[in-house]
């Protein structure tokens, strides 16, 4: 007989397995559905999995796909780790790529060394000035973070249509919603020839390092775990709430802003319409899955970065509807949910007796 | 041993040549990159329907749905390339810099980018419908069944191919009935059946009784369902959609076209163009006239129907005026392609400012 059994204390080893657990069975799910709708399970989840990631492009394009995705997860975790729950980071990413947008169109055909530290600090401004409300109107007038970051999304987006249809559209364009393209001096350099990614990847990695050091190393971590922990205990101890709650904010904003300045400057090159395909949305489910944790993010956003590319071999190669990838993206949270059932309770065997 | 090797290569060479061109003509393999899901029923469905075409002309084919415009396509593009594809068709106009982009990377491939204005290397060239033609058909019915003449228009984006779409189809409903009123409403999409509908319904709420569309969701069609006003249906027939409500669609069919092209590219005769094709060349398609419309209606658009095709009838033949009274068009001329490109003002008649 199994039996249920409430954990004494959450299991540290199981809160790292989990996300592995998730991922497994996500894949056995995804192959049952590839079963199901007709296909051979093995051989789609290798189109899946495998095939886009066989060379140094599809590596790269892994890389390039993953980088957004790790910047912003990271951010995000400064907020999630302590209890503020920002849900706008694509309004951030959005709003960051139109103040750094804009700065870049400013240089056009322009060449200098100092165009794009500026550019990419406009980027970051521009995430932390959009964060920067939710968290001022959740610190001072007690709003809800999740409904204001999460609608300014919507409204980032009409911004970046108002200009890119308006006044900042290619003048040589024919008025199709799309700006001139930036400067060569103004785009992020491409670390080698041929291949996408670009050095926007050293911004990630340097978020990284840099959130693992203040997680762990630093009085501003300790605080934002026990804020994490209990509200209340956090008050008790004295923590200026406020102060604390608007700095991951800001830092949350600037990683987003910086994803944007990612995208455009990297292998977009202009403002349009669509500059991200959701990242900061599926950031969310990067951070959980990495459960905050900056190293379990870097691997976080490689899982789930692959479904995209693997949802575009998939129909390439065997027809498979592209949407399996999000079908994918929502199994792998899902399946983290549930199985963190785990965290807290036990399956005990009990020897039956007659 | 010298000669044997040289003749044993040489003709090894020309096996090979043989063998290549031999490929080159069967194995044609034509690519298409959506923008929107296969089963929209509307832009995306199209260009499917389009697909299906030129796999029934004996040709394989592969699709990628669901791409979008962001750094994303490039990297389609540039897998479809690699993986043995002699034609891609790009189906949105935000792919032009992405498909201009890999094209020169792959010169072996041939690219067509739909509604786009970019050919910056031999082989790409650009396509697009002249759907206008199919607007004033439907600004002539609008025009006649209008009874409150207040017809309702959702648009899309305010970019010039929706603008001339407006201003046809208003010409087209002034000549028939000089009291009409067309109002629009930006939804801001090209698809979204939620905000689709919300925009009909304000414009049903103002008094409209035809509303007409330039956004690709079926759900405008069915709230004048609903409301028992008249509709037209988008890019493919949209009568089981709501069979009392629409009284014809403008359908989108790609497919000559693409088989057309796939074709050239197996015999290489594909050459670099710049296609715009309307009712004549029968890009732009009338589905079949409602019975609600009077018999006399059907009839003279009909003829229209004949006339836009043999070039006869000019959407926008002069005078026409814009919203300030100022001359666009002289009495007896038409509009040039290059005005129609570029299209940024309305035609008198249309209510409101074209969002900036």
């Amino acid at each position: 007989m199994i039996k249920i059994v409430k954990r004494d204390q959450p299991s540290r080893a199981i809160f790292f397995l989990t996300p592995v657990l998730a991922i497994f069975l996500t894949l056995a799910a995804g192959g049952l559905i590839f079963y199901i709708l007709g296909f051979k399970p093995f051989e789609a989840l290798k189109f899946f999995f495998i095939v886009p990631i066989a060379d140094m492009y599809g590596f790269s394009e892994l890389l390039l796909k993953a980088t957004p995705l790790c910047l912003i997860a990271i951010g995000l975790s400064f907020c999630f780790k302590s209890n503020n729950w920002n849900i706008g980071a694509e309004g951030q990413l959005t709003f960051g790529a139109i103040v750094s947008g804009g700065v870049a169109l400013l240089f056009y055909e322009q060449e200098g060394f100092y165009i794009l530290p500026i550019v990419i600090l406009a980027g970051a401004i521009g995430g932390m000035l959009y964060a920067s409300i939710p968290a001022i109107l959740k610190t001072y007038f007690n709003t809800n973070e999740i409904l204001v970051s999460l609608m300014l999304v919507y409204v980032s987006k009409l911004i970046l249509d108002y200009l890119v249809v308006g006044p900042w559209s290619n003048p040589e364009g024919f008025n199709f919603p799309e700006t001139r393209q930036f400067t060569d001096s103004a785009r992020l350099p491409l670390l080698f020839e041929g291949l996408r990614i670009h050095a926007g990847i050293f911004l990630a990695l340097a978020a990284v390092v840099i959130s693992w050091f203040v997680f762990y190393k630093t009085y501003l971590g300790f605080q934002m775990k026990v804020s994490g922990f209990s509200l209340k205990t956090a008050k008790y101890a004295g923590y200026k709430g406020k102060k604390m709650i608007i700095l991951v904010f800001l830092i949350s904003g600037a990683c987003a802003g910086l994803a944007g300045v990612g995208e455009i400057t990297g292998p977009i090159g202009q403002l349009h319409r669509e500059v991200s395909p959701d990242y900061g949305f599926t950031a969310i489910i990067v951070a959980f899955l990495g459960r905050l944790h900056p190293v379990g993010i870097i691997f976080a956003s490689l899982v789930v970065a692959i479904t995209y590319l693997g949802a575009e071999t998939a129909q390439i190669f065997m027809q498979i509807p592209k949407y399996t990838g999000q079908v994918f993206q929502g199994m792998i949270l899902f399946f983290l949910l549930a199985s963190d059932y785990l965290l807290f309770f036990k399956f005990k065997f009990i020897g039956s007796k007659k | 041993m010298h000669k044997f090797l040289i003749r044993s290569f040489v003709s090894s060479l020309v096996l090979l040549f043989t063998l290549t061109v031999a490929a080159v003509a069967k194995d044609v393999k034509a690519a298409f990159v959506y923008i929107g899901p296969t089963g929209d029923h509307g832009w995306t469905y199209q260009h499917d329907v389009g697909r299906k075409a030129v796999e029934a002309a004996g040709f394989k084919t592969t699709y990628v749905e669901g791409v979008p415009e962001s750094a994303d396509a490039e990297r389609v593009l540039r897998q479809l390339a690699n993986s043995g594809h002699d034609v891609i068709f790009t189906t949105s106009f935000g792919y032009m810099n992405p498909t201009n982009k890999v094209a020169k990377e792959f010169p072996n491939v041939k690219f067509e980018h739909a509604t786009g204005y970019k050919r910056e290397h031999p082989n790409v060239s650009t396509y697009a419908a002249r759907f206008y033609e199919g607007r004033t058909i439907l600004g002539t019915i609008a025009g006649t069944m209008t009874k409150s003449n207040v017809i309702g228009y959702v648009a899309s984006f305010p970019i010039p191919e929706v603008i001339r779409g407006i201003n046809s189809f208003t010409l087209a409903a002034q000549k028939v009935n000089p009291n009409i009123k067309t109002k629009i409403v930006w939804a801001f999409t090209w698809y979204d059946p939620g905000k689709e509908a919300e925009a009909a319904k304000a414009l049903i709420d103002q008094g409209a009784d035809v509303i007409a569309q330039h956004t690709d969701s079926t759900a405008i069609v069915q709230i004048a369902e609903k409301a028992g006003v008249y509709a037209f249906g988008q890019a493919s027939d949209m009568d089981k959609f709501a069979p009392k409500a629409v009284l014809t669609s403008v359908e989108n069919n790609w497919g000559p076209y693409y088989v057309d092209r796939v074709k050239a590219v197996a015999n290489g005769t594909w050459n670099q163009k710049d296609t715009w094709h309307g009712i004549g060349d029968g890009m732009v398609v009338i589905s079949d006239l409602d019975s609600q419309m009077p018999a006399d209606l059907r009839s003279k658009v009909k003829k229209l129907q004949a006339d836009l095709a043999s070039g006869k009838v000019h959407s926008f033949t002069g005078p026409i005026y814009d919203q300030k009274g100022n001359l666009m068009v002289a009495e007896g001329k038409t509009a040039d392609d290059g005005m129609l490109a570029g299209m940024m003002t309305y035609v008198k008649g249309v209510e409101g400012d074209i969002p900036k």
